[in-house]
């Protein structure tokens, strides 16, 4: 019962779309556009769910006097403070929630992800070695993209960004459209599973 | 020694990293920018057909990681739409994209007096992600009750004929992610509205076969394809000032590359 | 850039302007002092980020989701332009969105399953004929190309041609890699190796566009740390705009 009811509810409306798209009758419309407001107004509610993983980690570490659990203290109240801060003044530009973020999650959001510029130059130092020939073909093609992608690769030879041009249209998309192929034909298997109560790893665990 | 060629500490890496970046800010070099990929052409030449007060909805699917790149575009791309007196209808699929709009938008548009609500709005977020796309193909005010200041949509007069779709003259995706095949496959393809990317530089590969195919009419990649447009707009910013240390970067990781390589195959010859 | 944001208001005679772009610099450096080691300062920025973000979020989904799509058309309908009263369809999705909350009660958090289950089916059933045209047919009908097509002048464009050659083998050798239902012998190892050929010239394409990401991500805060912070302790470097 527990498992049973929502595959039939994911099965009902998944088909509905399916049967629509093929028979897009207008008694149909009304339905369709029904259950679309529906997902978004379910979507919003989804908030639920980064709130829920949020308090667990941070409360559990917490109780448990983890390593570090001093820095979930300044997680939960980091959260709190943005929390309130938008629900009681609101979200609009020139708020103080809106100052928040361009001067707390803006830098911090940047700069932790700007840290992958050093780590990708360290590893392509250390791993990026022409060991076999495959190897070889790969470091060479990077080269060229790495240089005909910016403006010195010009100066250095005129027809180094037409090459590396060429490399990512021709055999770069056919590499590219193999794996897209395949990608996409194990998302359709994957909707279809989902569709017919196979796949039920979005469900959880339990009976 | 070939052990310290091969393997020195990553420290070291890091501060060349940093001053070859920094270094190209502090002197005057100006490097010419030369060859223009054809994506960037075509999505300027799309733009520059397009008849005046022609809506376009530039998409903001990218959060502060990404704005280093894909930043400079909103800003070129704002510049340009607004300079050939097109409307700009900014949405997206992921909650920072409200505030990415926001701040690339609003200050361009103030500086060319374009006014929000008649030229532009920016419709912020609306959860739902594919069914969003789908849902505007049917009515982008029934998807989007309100813009992201909370006024109602249908009263805008910068929507005014604006039904769905069909009355859109271009969508731009500015994605850090997935985002430009969702619009592919529930914007483009169903609705054949025309579709171009920017993108960041990581994506890239993966969005050449949709150009291929004309799914989509243009693409710009990373902050190279920011650069190029600002050229093609003729006016340099962000992402023109950045090549030098674009160059500076690339060469000195090819030439940690080739150490490597050497000190590598000194150790194993050795052996 | 956003740290950059103009407000004209005033804390103990500093504009908000200037402390933001001060908060925002300490907060860049400390998340850079990684790079010499973990360390307070770094660990400090991380946990706030994940705090802020996460409010953010919620906040956003409040304001620009539930209020606009639920709690006026429900509950107040005179907000809403053209309703002539409460749009009580909308209980349904309300219900099942409130279900979601049932993860919080351990007994009952397989009610969570419904909206779930309504959500994923939704979507898969959208996607699968979508995205058979997008990603399956479309992309078929591209690599049907023409092994000579015409050039200008009448004659033939042999470099494209055999781009699309290239184009087309390498689409047949890469799905011969990945088919996995033979066993890789005669013809078809050959050319499931010319397909590992192939997925390294894309790696390598890939690496060089990854580099490129990762760097510009860099010259992004490098920019706002010159171009933004620096100013406010009087020196000068120019900036977006010139030229």
């Amino acid at each position: 019962m527990r498992l049973q009811v929502p595959i039939a509810i994911g099965f009902l409306a998944g088909m509905f779309m399916i049967v629509q798209y093929f028979v897009p009758h207008p008694a149909f419309k009304t339905a369709y556009d029904a259950l679309e407001e529906w997902v978004m107004i379910i979507g919003a509610f989804a908030l639920v769910l980064g709130l829920q993983s949020l308090f667990q980690t941070h409360i559990d570490k917490i109780r448990r006097r983890r390593e570090g659990y001093s820095y979930s203290f300044v997680t939960l109240i980091s959260f709190a403070v943005m929390f309130l801060v938008g629900m009681i003044y609101g979200h609009r530009p020139g708020t103080l929630f809106d100052w928040l973020f361009d001067h707390v999650e803006v830098p911090l959001d940047a700069t932790i992800f700007s840290l992958l510029a050093f780590f990708i130059a360290s590893a392509a130092y250390r791993t990026f070695r022409a060991r076999t020939p495959e190897a070889t073909v790969l470091l060479v093609t990077a080269v060229i993209v790495m240089l005909g992608r910016v403006p010195i690769g010009e100066l250095i030879h005129a027809k180094l960004p037409d090459l590396a041009e060429w490399i990512m249209v021709f055999p770069t998309v056919g590499a590219k459209r193999g794996i897209l192929f395949g990608a996409a034909l194990g998302g359709i298997a994957t909707a279809l599973r989902i569709l017919l109560g196979i796949e039920r790893s979005h469900l959880g665990g339990g009976r | 020694m070939w052990q310290k060629l091969a393997y020195f500490d990553r420290r070291i890496i890091f501060i060349f990293i940093f001053v070859a970046v920094l270094i190209p800010f502090l002197t005057t070099w100006d490097i010419p920018l030369g060859y223009t990929t054809p994506s960037t052409q075509s999505l300027y030449d799309t733009i520059e057909g397009l008849p005046p007060r022609t809506p376009i909805m530039l998409v903001f699917d990218y959060g502060p990681a990404s704005m280093p790149e894909l930043d400079p575009m909103a800003v070129a791309l704002s510049r340009h739409i607004f300079s050939r007196d097109l409307r700009l209808v900014g949405v997206t699929l992921v909650v920072t994209g409200t505030q990415m709009c926001e701040n690339a938008v609003a200050p361009v548009a103030a500086q060319m007096g374009k006014e929000d609500g008649t030229d532009w709005v920016n419709l912020g977020y609306k959860p739902g992600d594919i069914v969003l796309i789908d849902r505007m193909g049917q009515s982008i005010a029934d998807a989007y009750p309100t813009d992201a200041q909370g006024r109602s949509t249908r009263q805008l007069p910068v929507m005014e004929g604006i039904r769905n779709y069909d009355d859109i003259g271009l969508i731009i995706d500015l994605a850090s992610g997935t985002a430009p095949g969702s619009w592919i496959v529930f914007a483009h393809d169903p609705y054949k509205v025309k579709l171009a990317a920017g993108i960041t530089a990581v994506m890239a590969t993966d969005y050449y076969p949709f150009l291929q195919t004309g799914q989509l009419i243009g693409m710009l990649n990373g902050l190279k394809g920011a650069a190029e447009y600002e050229e093609l707009i003729n006016h340099r910013a962000l992402g023109t000032l950045g090549m030098a240390s674009q160059s500076v970067a690339h060469l000195l990781i090819i030439l940690f590359v080739i150490l490597g390589n050497i000190g590598y195959f000194a150790i194993t010859r050795r052996r | 850039m956003p740290e950059a944001a103009a407000t004209s208001s005033t804390i103990f005679g500093l504009s908000t302007q200037i402390i933001g772009i001060w908060v925002a610099a300490l907060l860049t450096l400390a998340i850079y002092s990684f790079l010499y080691g973990d360390n307070p300062a770094y660990k400090l920025g991380e946990h706030i980020f994940v705090g802020v973000s996460v409010a953010y979020g919620a906040v956003i989904l409040w304001y620009e989701g539930l209020v606009p799509l639920l709690i006026n058309p429900l509950f107040r309908p005179h907000l809403v332009e053209d309703a002539t009263g409460p749009k009580y369809s909308l209980i349904i999705p309300m219900v099942l969105g409130l279900l979601i909350l049932s993860r919080f009660v351990p007994r009952y958090d397989w009610l969570s399953r419904w909206p779930i289950a309504f959500v994923m089916g939704l979507g898969a059933g959208l996607s699968i004929p979508r995205s058979v045209e997008s990603y399956i047919l479309r992309q078929m009908h591209g690599t049907m190309l023409p092994l000579l097509p015409p050039g200008a002048n009448g004659g033939y464009d042999f470099l494209t041609g055999f781009g699309n050659l290239l184009l087309v083998v390498g689409v047949v050798c890469t799905l011969t890699y990945f088919y996995f239902s033979a066993r890789h012998e005669g013809l078809l190892g050959r050319a499931s190796r010319v397909g590992i050929w192939f997925l390294m010239v894309a790696f390598g394409a890939g690496f060089g566009n990854t580099v490129m990401a990762r760097i510009s991500l860099l010259i992004g805060r490098v920019q706002f740390l010159l171009y933004d912070w620096l100013p406010t302790i009087g020196i000068h470097l120019g900036g977006p705009g010139v030229g």
